[in-house]
């Protein structure tokens, strides 16, 4: 009866009302012989005890706020976040409403979700945004069904590049196994040669062509020239961008690129064990029809109130059904107002600061165990992830590390077996000069072990 | 670039954070800088300017606070959403799902470093299979859509790793959620909608006629939009099987159930949950959702990879040690990382720890005593056209003979009563459809202002209709130009011809 505010009486005269004599009786419609089923379940806890249990759970893990220095990025970055944030989202007129269906009673989540958009075309350089995905890796596969429909099916390859991260390439292949398309690209040969080299298999056929910014390696390119070359091929293309490097970094939407979409989790959200984050999706205003996902608008109200609704929704599922390029319904609402604060009380000062402490110190690392007998840092142009190729198997430099209460970088040899060797390294604003100093000092004894 | 969007004088209520922008004010200050200085890369790399606003925390503090005063939510009202669960959200979970252990942990950690994490995935797959009845549980998918795209590619998957290539429709009632087709629409497969019949229930003349080697299954939400528990449930399981096709449950509705009955038991094959309904992940103003899907055992090969599983077993003083499993025939991934983790996962576990067996079923006996009684003090002013003990919700026509009223009148009216409406317009095959769901959370009091609230209305709507069709009229604002939204789009506030973006 935990969280249930009827009494006894209650109940009764409502039963009463109904005309049933008991709770069971108004489950006659259920095959008797399965109903009622007795649950093999733990007994309830009590709050206090339910508290205990799941504090005893959490400590069961090493974070990377006290346990453990992390150096540990691939698609996820450890970032500080200001209290401010959390404070606004405990608000339960935003988390506990729902979906704002009803805009005048919903202006507040509205309106966050309008500035969202705001915020993230301004942040991408892109024209329009949508109120976000399930995540940087879902947000892409809709970028390849937006690229799908734009062309009606009719052309069926799409380019990967192989430095996309390798989760999001597999959700890519996982969506769109029932459309036939080709996907192609992601050859692990290719992930020394410059884009305009990748420029070359875009053929007729292809819709789209997806890369990463900064690339899975963190590294920065100028992606003007192969989105120029794709163009002239007719296909699209999609950049999947780390917003913390687009506040420093020439944005994706100056170089002529159709979709911008990434993972909004550097952006004021926890790294929660992998989730909930949020998608974002930005693209040019001539492809907005064909953008899934919910979309706010400015209009009036019958009072001449500046106000906002959800709008264009003939696009999606609950009026178009099985002819919608999307089934999505959700965005992910409560994260969008995480980041749309974030990037509210950091500014344009706080973020290019933020953007600034991440390159200082991943070069500063970089710099560092470049020095290192051994370690060779193989990225170039970089933002605040780079590649150290190490002299014994990642695998061991990492248990090493972690016996020295390190979280090393992501072992690039699980994705890619000629890379057995090398280590992704990610440098945030977290990581102090003693902890990169820490891992150096660490790093060179492995091979005195 | 975005045109400029023309100048609407429209009166302001709340600024945007762009209009409260004022170049010079700071929010957060970071921490300078304690490394040796690096050069920046070619200026040819950079962005010249960051057109982001420029604001103190308290500007930001206030505007957020003002824009949370404008909206509806469980922490302030009754809100009887059919179809969405809006049950009140439990306070210990917004603190448990904080915990550092959980906020500060990364996907890609070694698992000897997150056994909590791991621990507390299969603790929550293992209970959800128990509590449906099913032989597998994948986390993964985000939203109760993605776990139909989820359901939807292993039910084709099975199919096609039996040979079984020609089959390529998909059942589905004429009362299902949108979701369902546009997940099929996303396949390639084709739909084939199954009407009701009189009393509700999947027409079974029409089902065993579209039931052929062709049929890749049917996806039926039971209890279903209506709100009842199909009466032939068995019967539809049977001729959907009887041709070979798969039965997905939609889980929308899973509320309903907890230890009522277990969709395993009744022959589903697989099923989405909505833990963002059923065990009180609060909707968040649309999302984040979480949807995990359950399997029986011949569908157990197919799910997406990766789900938590025992790596050692446990000894004496041991525990078990956790880590992932990847499925033999995975259909692949839905999501990068592990899913939704900390605001999904831990929220729901905390629920369903602190219900236990018993309560759990408490929560679906009180949900069903809700929705009968309000259907009951109801049922002599507005028309419930299928007419019997229903489950968790309840569906009423919003229009009265001789009136010009609609449902949508009565939704915004009941706003000027300070409650939310229900679901308006769905499910598709009631006129005028009012769906009513009031969940388990609410008490006697509120369930009788609610019907008084509806009683009245439909007073109103036969002397003093006006009152309808202007409401909600003591609500912050008042009904929207959605026409004037859609062609003049203006999507975005900031005007990109103040900044040189290519420089």
């Amino acid at each position: 009866m935990t969280y249930i505010p009827t009494s006894p009486k209650e109940r009764d005269m409502m039963l009463a009302t109904i005309g049933v004599k008991s709770l069971d009786d108004l489950f006659d419609a259920i095959p008797a012989k399965h109903r009622f089923p007795k649950l093999d379940l733990p007994k309830a806890l009590t709050e206090m005890e339910a508290m205990q249990e799941l504090s005893d759970i959490a400590q069961a893990n090493e974070n990377v706020r006290g346990d453990l220095i992390s150096f540990l990025g691939a698609g996820m970055y450890n970032h500080y976040i200001p209290s401010v944030i959390d404070h606004m989202l405990r608000r339960g007129e935003f988390y506990t409403a729902y979906t704002p269906y009803q805009p005048e009673i919903s202006q507040g989540t509205l309106q966050a979700i309008f500035e969202y958009q705001s915020l993230m075309s301004a942040l991408t350089g892109m024209d329009v945004s949508n109120a976000s995905h399930y995540d940087g890796a879902t947000a892409t596969a809709e970028a390849v069904n937006l690229a799908y429909a734009q062309f009606r099916g009719k052309r069926r390859k799409v380019l990967m590049s192989p430095s996309l991260h390798p989760q999001y390439r597999e959700v890519v292949r996982t969506y769109t196994q029932g459309m036939e398309l080709e996907s192609a690209g992601d050859d692990e040969s290719g992930i020394g040669l410059s884009p305009e080299a990748f420029a070359n298999q875009v053929d007729e056929n292809t819709c789209l062509v997806i890369v990463q910014y900064p690339d899975f390696f963190g590294r920065i390119y100028d992606y003007t020239k192969l989105i120029d070359a794709v163009h002239a091929k007719g296909a699209l293309v999609c950049v999947v961008a780390n917003p913390t490097a687009l506040a420093m970094f020439k944005t994706p939407g100056s170089m002529g690129a159709d979709i911008v979409v990434g993972d909004g989790q550097p952006l004021g959200i926890p790294m929660w064990y992998g989730g909930p984050s949020v998608g974002f999706f930005t693209t040019r205003k001539n492809f907005v029809h064909k953008m899934a996902g919910r979309l706010v608008g400015e209009t009036v109200d019958n009072r001449g109130q500046r106000a906002y609704v959800l709008t264009l929704t003939a696009r999606e599922q609950h009026i178009k059904r099985e002819r919608a390029t999307s089934n999505i319904c959700t965005n992910q609402g409560l994260l969008a107002l995480a980041t749309a604060i974030y990037l509210s009380v950091l500014g344009k000062h706080g973020l290019g600061q933020v953007a600034k402490l991440c390159y200082q110190k991943a070069h500063y690392a970089a710099r560092e165990l470049n020095k290192v007998k051994g370690y060779k840092v193989s990225s170039e142009t970089f933002f605040h992830e780079f590649v150290l190729e190490c002299p014994a198997p990642a695998a061991e430099v990492n248990a090493h590390l972690l016996e020295h209460g390190i979280l090393g970088g992501y072992d690039l040899g699980q994705d890619y077996p000629t890379l057995a060797n090398h280590l992704l390294i990610a440098v945030t604003e977290m990581n102090s000069k003693e902890d990169i100093d820490t891992l150096v000092e660490v790093l060179s004894e492995v091979d005195h072990d | 670039m975005i045109d400029a969007p023309e100048k609407i004088s429209a009166k302001i209520v709340e600024p945007t954070i762009f209009d409260l922008s004022s170049p010079g004010r700071i929010g957060v200050t970071m921490p300078a800088s304690d490394v040796p200085e690096t050069a920046l890369p070619p200026k040819e790399l950079l962005r010249s300017e960051l057109p982001l606003p420029e604001l103190a925390e308290v500007d930001v503090v206030r505007h957020y606070m003002h824009l949370s005063t404008f909206n509806y939510s469980v922490d302030s009202g009754y809100y009887p959403l059919g179809s969405c669960t809006m049950k009140y959200n439990p306070k210990i979970n917004e603190d448990t799902c904080r915990l550092p252990g959980f906020l500060f942990t990364h996907p890609l950690q070694p698992i000897e470093t997150v056994q909590g994490n791991l621990a507390l995935m299969y603790r929550l797959q293992e209970w959800l299979k128990e509590i449906a009845g099913f032989a597998a549980v994948t986390l993964q998918p985000a939203a109760g859509a993605h776990g139909e795209f989820t359901g939807v590619l292993i039910m084709r998957a099975y199919h096609k790793s039996r040979g079984d290539t020609k089959r390529t429709k998909m059942l589905i009632p004429d009362a299902a959620h949108g979701t369902n087709p546009a997940s099929v629409g996303m396949m390639g497969m084709t739909v084939v909608t199954i009407p009701s019949d009189e009393r509700g229930n999947v027409d079974l003349k029409a089902l065993e006629a579209a039931c052929d080697d062709t049929v890749v299954g049917m996806m039926l939400t039971n209890p279903n939009t209506l709100g009842l528990f199909d009466e032939h449930i068995e019967k539809v399981i049977e001729l959907v099987h009887g041709c070979g096709g798969l039965m997905y449950g939609d889980g929308a509705n899973l509320n309903a159930l907890l230890g009522i009955i277990r969709p395993g038991d009744l022959g589903f094959d697989v099923m989405h949950f909505n833990l963002h309904k059923t065990f009180s992940v609060p909707h968040g103003g649309g999302g984040p959702g979480v949807g995990p899907v359950g399997v029986a055992t011949h569908l157990a090969d197919f799910l997406p990879a990766p789900l938590v599983g025992i790596i050692e077993e446990a000894e004496a003083d041991l525990p078990p040690l956790y880590g992932y499993v990847k499925p033999a025939k995975s259909i692949g991934r839905m999501k990068a990382f592990n899913g939704h983790f900390g605001g999904g996962f831990v929220r729901s576990f905390t629920y369903i720890a602190m219900h236990g067996p018993d309560g759990l079923k408490d929560i679906a006996q009180y949900a069903v005593l809700n929705a009968n009684y309000l259907q009951a003090r109801l049922r002599s002013t507005y028309h419930i056209p299928f007419d019997r003990i229903c489950m968790h919700e309840f569906v009423a026509e919003g229009q009265f003979a001789g009136s010009g009223v609609r449902a949508l009148d009565i939704a915004k009216r009941l706003m000027d009563y300070n409650f939310h409406p229900p679901t308006n317009y769905f499910p598709l095959i009631v006129h005028e459809a009012l769906m009513i769901e009031p969940t388990e959370t609410e008490n006697k009091d509120t369930l009788d202002a609610f019907a008084d609230a509806l009683i009245k209305i439909a007073e109103e709507a036969k002397t003093q209709p006006e009152l309808l069709h202007n409401a909600p009229s003591t609500t912050r604002f008042g009904r929207m130009d959605e026409v004037k939204a859609a062609r003049e789009l203006v999507l975005c506030c900031w005007l990109p011809e103040n900044y040189d973006m290519n420089a």
